[in-house]
């Protein structure tokens, strides 16, 4: 059974360690603030200038001057702290952010991304994606691993006008976790019930596949 | 005792603005919009205006009610969604965009008031965004060079300020107002609370007064909220 958005959230949750600094993206990445291991300790940094944001507000609490990279209204946990956006791309540029999850339109096997522009379709810009995407150590795209009309996202290389070179190391889709290294797909986890079959047929790119491929363990 | 850099209102702060003039205008969405000056623009009616701002408003509020009116040849800007106008007037060719990463719109603007003409970013490198710009390894990694900007005016929205233009940002409304301050030739602040010099603590100065050439008390904020998430109690 392939995972839904919430399933990859939660995949991707594990991949969080104890003491990390971590930007979420906006959709299916944002949903990972919701699955954090009670056990360890991280601080979500949202680009528009906070570090330690919390949960949406309670009802008629809201305020306009505290809101998300997504312009959604938030709260700040206890220890957070506010900046401008040159000292907060600072963090993300200079590598104290250790962690970046973000959706994408196409990943290819060589860790290129594409996910703000599509020729012919209005474009409103790459927000802070090609900053995130250029400096992250450590980059993982949350998306499904094929297109509304079926089409593999994985692949040799992508179509789409780029947002970063060679800077993916790991997919989480709704059908498997694949690391990305020495230009192909490595499959490292299944979907509970996802045949590796069905993963090699929904992918483009070239895919390794090793002995063994366990099912992700969710819950 | 400080410099004084009280005006009255918008109208005084920003009689000077031109036609074809470049403009910062601080703000991350709908948070942290000067829209006092908005206002007094769309009322001037100054035309081919090159705006820099991260985002350009929506269709009734903020950068979109200049949009509306015609009055802005280019935006420079990183994420521009959420306007109906913006994009017609895009697909149609009316209005010159220049899509730029958001930290280095950032950077930019703060290196554009800190004297700093470019600098190399990783940000971009083998993308659209790259093209005809100077690339440089450092450290093994590609680099683009990026250029400072600076602007004729920055208009900013503070929180607390005082006569002596010094500026203290609420929130996540800080956003790119401290460095749009920094990079303007005439730099206008306009606050919801105006204090004598000497009532706000000088260790909690977010903008240094230095930056700051007029400011003023601003009137009537709508402080609207784009997407307003919450969560129910209990």
């Amino acid at each position: 059974m392939a995972l839904d958005k919430t399933g990859i959230a939660k995949r991707i949750a594990q991949e969080l360690r104890d003491g990390w600094y971590v930007n979420l993206g906006i959709g299916i990445p944002t949903l990972v603030a919701n699955f954090v291991n009670k056990d360890i300790t991280v601080e979500f940094q949202s680009e528009n200038g906070i570090l330690g944001m919390g949960p949406f507000p309670f009802d008629g609490e809201e305020d306009a001057d505290m809101i998300n990279a997504g312009k959604q209204t938030v709260t700040l946990q206890p220890g957070a702290s506010i900046f401008d956006s040159a000292t907060s791309f600072a963090m993300i540029r200079g590598q104290h952010v250790q962690l970046t999850v973000l959706g994408a339109m196409e990943v290819a096997q060589n860790g290129d991304i594409a996910n703000w522009k599509i020729p012919g379709m209005m474009v409103k810009g790459m927000g802070g994606a090609m900053d995130l995407v250029a400096s992250a150590k450590n980059i993982i795209v949350a998306m499904m691993h094929t297109n509304k009309k079926g089409e593999s996202k994985l692949l040799k290389a992508c179509s789409l006008p780029l947002t970063g070179v060679g800077c993916v190391t790991k997919v989480v889709t709704n059908l498997a976790v694949l690391d990305i290294k020495d230009g192909a797909f490595h499959l490292v986890e299944r979907a509970p019930g996802v045949s590796v079959e069905e993963i090699q047929a929904a992918t483009e790119g070239t895919l390794i596949i090793p002995d063994h491929v366990p099912e992700m363990k969710l819950d | 005792m400080a410099i004084n850099k009280v005006v009255a209102n918008a109208k005084e702060a920003t009689k000077d603005i031109k036609d074809n003039m470049t403009l910062m205008l601080g703000g991350f969405g709908l948070c942290g919009i000067p829209e006092n000056c908005i206002s007094e623009l769309v009322n001037m009616n100054v035309k081919g205006l090159t705006c820099i701002s991260n985002n350009a408003g929506v269709d009734d509020f903020g950068l979109g009610l200049l949009l509306q009116k015609k009055q802005i040849k280019k935006m420079v800007s990183s994420y521009v969604g959420e306007n109906d106008e913006f994009e017609r007037q895009m697909l149609s060719g009316e209005l010159e965009v220049d899509l730029i990463p958001q930290g280095s719109l950032a950077e930019r603007c703060r290196a554009g008031g800190a004297g700093i003409p470019a600098f190399y970013t990783p940000a971009g490198y083998g993308t659209e965004v790259a093209d005809g710009k100077e690339v440089r390894v450092y450290n093994g990694k590609p680099h683009i060079l990026e250029e400072a900007l600076t602007a004729d005016f920055a208009i900013v929205k503070a929180w607390k300020g005082d006569t002596a233009g010094n500026l203290i940002y609420k929130a996540t409304a800080r956003n790119f107002n401290p460095m749009m301050a920094m990079a303007g030739k005439i730099t206008i602040a306009e606050v919801e609370e105006l204090v004598p010099e000497g009532e706000l603590d000088p260790n909690f100065i977010h903008t240094p007064g230095i930056f700051v050439q007029r400011i003023f008390k601003g009137e009537n904020y709508e402080k609207r909220i784009e997407q307003r998430t919450v969560r129910q109690k209990g």
